[in-house]
C-alpha cells in the first residue's frame, strides 16, 4: 500500500515539475527584464535605437522584432509551394510506394540537419548565388537567412498537411469524381476547402519554429542592428541578436537582451498556442 | 449543335491539361525540395573526408597557428574534434540522465490520467515547453546555472538547457505509445492481483519500450545538433575537459569556431559531416527500432 502511494505520487509530482519549469522559465526572465523594464519601459518595445556606448547606452527592441517577423513569415511564404506540394503528394496522390517512402525519409532527414549546418551551407552555397544575382552586394541578409529557413522548415509545414489530406473523407471526394471532376478540381474544391484548416495549422506551428532559429540566421542574416528597410537589407532576429551578443554583456545591455528573450519567448508562445488552438478545433 | 460540342470539348481539354499542368507541377516541386539534403551531404562529403582520419577522433581541435602552417604547406591539418566529442558525450549524456527519467514517468503520468484537469494543464505547458526557441533555453541555463552554481560557463549549464529541450519529445512519445496499449492488459494484470505500480513498471511500460526509446533517440537528436543554447551555457574548450563545472567544447560548438576563424575552415566540413552522420544514424535507428520492435496487438 505506501509503496502504491509514493508510486502515484512520483506521477503527480513530474507533473509538477513541468509546471514549476515552465513557471521558473517565465519568471526567470520577468525579473531578468525588470531593469531594462524599469529603464525604458514599453518604449523599448518601439525604440529604434541598439546603442551600447558608455554613456549615452540606449537600447530598442524594434528592429529585431521587425527583422525577426521579415525573416519567418518570408520563409513561410517561400516554403509554401513546396510544403503544400509535399503535403499533397505523400498525403493524396501518392500514399504508397517506393517513391513516397524516399520521400518521406528525404523530408524527415531535412529535419535532422543541425541549424549551424545549414548555415554553413547556407553561408558557401547560397551566399554566394545571391551575390551573383545581384540582389545584394554581399549575400547576407533577411532574404538569405529566408532561403534557408525555408528549406528547414518545411518538414514541420509539410507533415502535418499530408496528415489531414490524407484524413479527407473517401467518399467526398468519389463524388466529385462520380460528376465529373479532374483531380486538380478535386484538390481545389474538395481537399483544399476540407483540410484547409489543418495545413494552416502546419504553417503556424512552422512559423513558430522559423521565429526561434538561431545559428542558420545569425550565419547569413548580416547582423545589422539598425531597422532593415527591405528584405534584401542586412538586419537581426531576437535570436541572432542574443547569440551574437550575450556572451559579453553586462549590465544595462544585459537586462535588455534578456528582455529581448522575454518577447521572443511571449512570440513564439502566442503563435504556437494559435496552431494548437487550430489543431484542437479540427480533431474536437 | 456542333458548336457547343466543340466548345465543351475545348473546355474538357482545358481542364485535363490544368489537372496535367498541377500534378507534373506538384511532383517536381516535391522533388526540388529534398535536392538541398543532397547538396549538403555532397558537399559534406567532398570536403570533409580528407579529414576523416584517426587522429580525427582522438586529438584535440588544433590552434590557428599549427593550421595555419599546414595549410600553408598543402598539407592536412593536424588534430581532431575529440574535445567536441567528449564533450558532447558527456553534455548530451547529462542531459539525457536529467531528461529521460522525467520524461518517462510525466508521460506515464498523462496516460494514466487522460482527463484530469491538472493532467490537461501538464499537456498544455509540455505543449508549449516544446515550442520554446533553443536560445531562450541557452538564456535559462545561464541565468539559472551559470550565475549562482558554477560561476562561470560550464557543461553543467548545457546540459540544463538541452535537458528542458528534450524533455517535451520524450514525454509526448511515451504518452502516445502508453495510450495504444489496450486497457485488457492492465486489466489482466490487476485482476490477478499486481499491485498498481508493479503493473506499470512490469507489464505496461515494458510493452511500450519501442515507443518510448524511439522518443528518447529523437530526443538525443534533437539536442545533439544543438548550438545556440551551448554558446550561451558551456562556452567552447580547447582541450578535453571532464569536469562538469567547467566550460566544455562540443561538436556543434566547434563547427562554430572553425567557422570564425578562417584557418581552420577546412576542419568545418570534416566535423559537419561528423556531426550530420552521428544525428542522420540517431534518426535512423529510431526509425528502424519503431519499425521492428512495433508491438502488435
Amino acid at each position: 500500500m505506501n509503496s502504491e502511494k509514493i508510486f502515484k505520487y512520483l506521477l503527480v509530482s513530474s507533473g509538477v515539475l513541468m509546471v514549476l519549469i515552465a513557471l521558473g522559465i517565465v519568471a526567470t526572465l520577468f525579473v531578468g527584464s525588470i531593469p531594462s523594464f524599469k529603464e525604458f519601459g514599453f518604449g523599448f518595445l518601439f525604440s529604434t535605437e541598439w546603442d551600447p556606448t558608455e554613456g549615452r547606452e540606449s537600447y530598442g527592441a524594434l528592429p529585431f522584432i521587425i527583422g525577426t517577423l521579415l525573416t519567418s513569415i518570408l520563409a513561410l511564404i517561400i516554403t509554401f509551394p513546396f510544403a503544400f506540394s509535399i503535403s499533397l503528394f505523400l498525403g493524396e496522390y501518392f500514399k504508397d510506394g517506393a517513391l513516397p517512402s524516399f520521400l518521406r525519409s528525404v523530408v524527415d532527414l531535412l529535419a535532422g540537419i543541425p541549424s549551424v549546418v545549414y548555415g554553413l551551407w547556407g553561408f558557401y552555397a547560397l551566399k554566394p548565388l545571391v551575390a551573383e544575382l545581384g540582389l545584394n552586394a554581399q549575400g547576407f541578409g533577411i532574404f538569405t537567412s529566408s532561403v534557408i529557413l525555408a528549406i528547414m522548415i518545411i518538414p514541420y509545414a509539410s507533415s502535418l498537411g499530408a496528415e489531414v489530406i490524407s484524413m479527407v473523407p473517401g467518399s467526398l471526394k468519389e463524388a466529385a469524381y462520380s460528376l465529373g471532376a479532374t483531380r486538380f478540381e478535386v484538390v481545389r474544391n474538395v481537399i483544399v476547402p476540407n483540410a484547409g484548416s489543418g495545413i494552416f495549422a502546419g504553417y503556424i506551428l512552422a512559423l513558430g519554429r522559423a521565429i526561434g532559429e538561431t545559428m542558420a540566421v545569425t550565419m547569413l542574416i548580416g547582423n545589422s542592428n539598425n531597422m532593415p528597410t527591405g528584405i534584401f537589407d542586412l538586419g537581426n532576429t531576437m535570436a541572432s541578436l542574443i547569440a551574437n551578443q550575450f556572451g559579453e554583456a553586462e549590465g544595462l545591455k544585459y537586462t535588455s537582451l534578456i528582455e529581448i528573450g522575454l518577447i521572443l519567448f511571449v512570440i513564439t508562445g502566442i503563435v504556437n498556442y494559435i496552431g494548437k488552438l487550430i489543431m484542437k478545433k479540427l480533431s474536437a | 449543335m456542333n458548336i457547343s460540342t466543340e466548345i465543351s470539348d475545348r473546355k474538357m481539354k482545358q481542364r485535363l491539361l490544368k489537372d496535367k499542368i498541377f500534378t507534373n507541377v506538384m511532383i517536381f516541386l516535391a522533388f526540388l525540395s529534398g535536392v538541398p539534403l543532397f547538396l549538403i551531404l555532397y558537399q559534406l562529403a567532398v570536403k570533409g573526408y580528407r579529414q576523416f582520419n584517426i587522429s580525427f577522433f582522438f586529438e584535440e581541435a588544433p590552434d590557428t597557428m599549427e593550421a595555419m602552417i599546414a595549410v600553408a604547406n598543402n598539407e592536412v591539418i593536424p588534430g581532431g574534434i575529440a574535445n567536441g566529442i567528449v564533450g558532447t558525450l558527456i553534455i548530451v549524456g547529462m542531459a539525457s540522465l536529467i531528461a529521460i527519467p522525467i520524461g518517462i514517468i510525466c508521460g506515464t503520468y498523462l496516460a494514466e490520467n487522460a482527463e484530469g484537469k491538472f493532467a490537461g494543464l501538464v499537456r498544455f505547458i509540455v505543449d508549449m515547453l516544446q515550442g520554446v526557441p533553443s536560445i531562450v533555453l541557452g538564456v535559462i541555463g545561464y541565468i539559472w546555472i551559470v550565475k549562482p552554481v558554477t560561476n562561470g560557463f560550464s557543461a553543467l549549464a548545457g546540459s540544463v538547457a538541452l535537458s528542458i529541450m528534450m524533455l517535451p519529445s520524450i514525454v509526448r512519445s511515451t504518452e502516445e505509445t502508453l495510450k495504444m496499449i489496450p486497457g485488457t492488459l492492465k486489466e489482466a494484470a490487476l485482476s490477478l492481483g499486481v499491485p498498481y505500480h508493479k503493473v506499470i513498471l512490469k507489464v505496461i511500460l515494458p510493452t511500450g519500450i519501442s515507443g518510448i526509446l524511439t522518443g528518447v533517440i529523437l530526443g538525443i537528436s534533437r539536442i545533439a545538433g544543438e548550438t545556440a543554447p551551448l554558446m550561451l551555457t558551456a562556452l567552447g574548450s580547447t582541450v578535453i575537459n571532464t569536469n562538469i563545472t567547467e566550460p566544455s567544447s562540443a561538436v556543434p560548438l566547434l563547427v562554430w569556431e572553425f567557422y570564425n576563424d578562417p584557418n581552420l575552415v577546412n576542419m568545418i566540413w570534416s566535423a559537419s559531416l561528423f556531426l550530420l552522420l552521428l544525428i542522420l544514424g540517431l534518426n535512423l535507428s529510431a526509425k528502424a527500432i519503431a519499425r521492428k520492435w512495433k508491438v502488435q496487438y
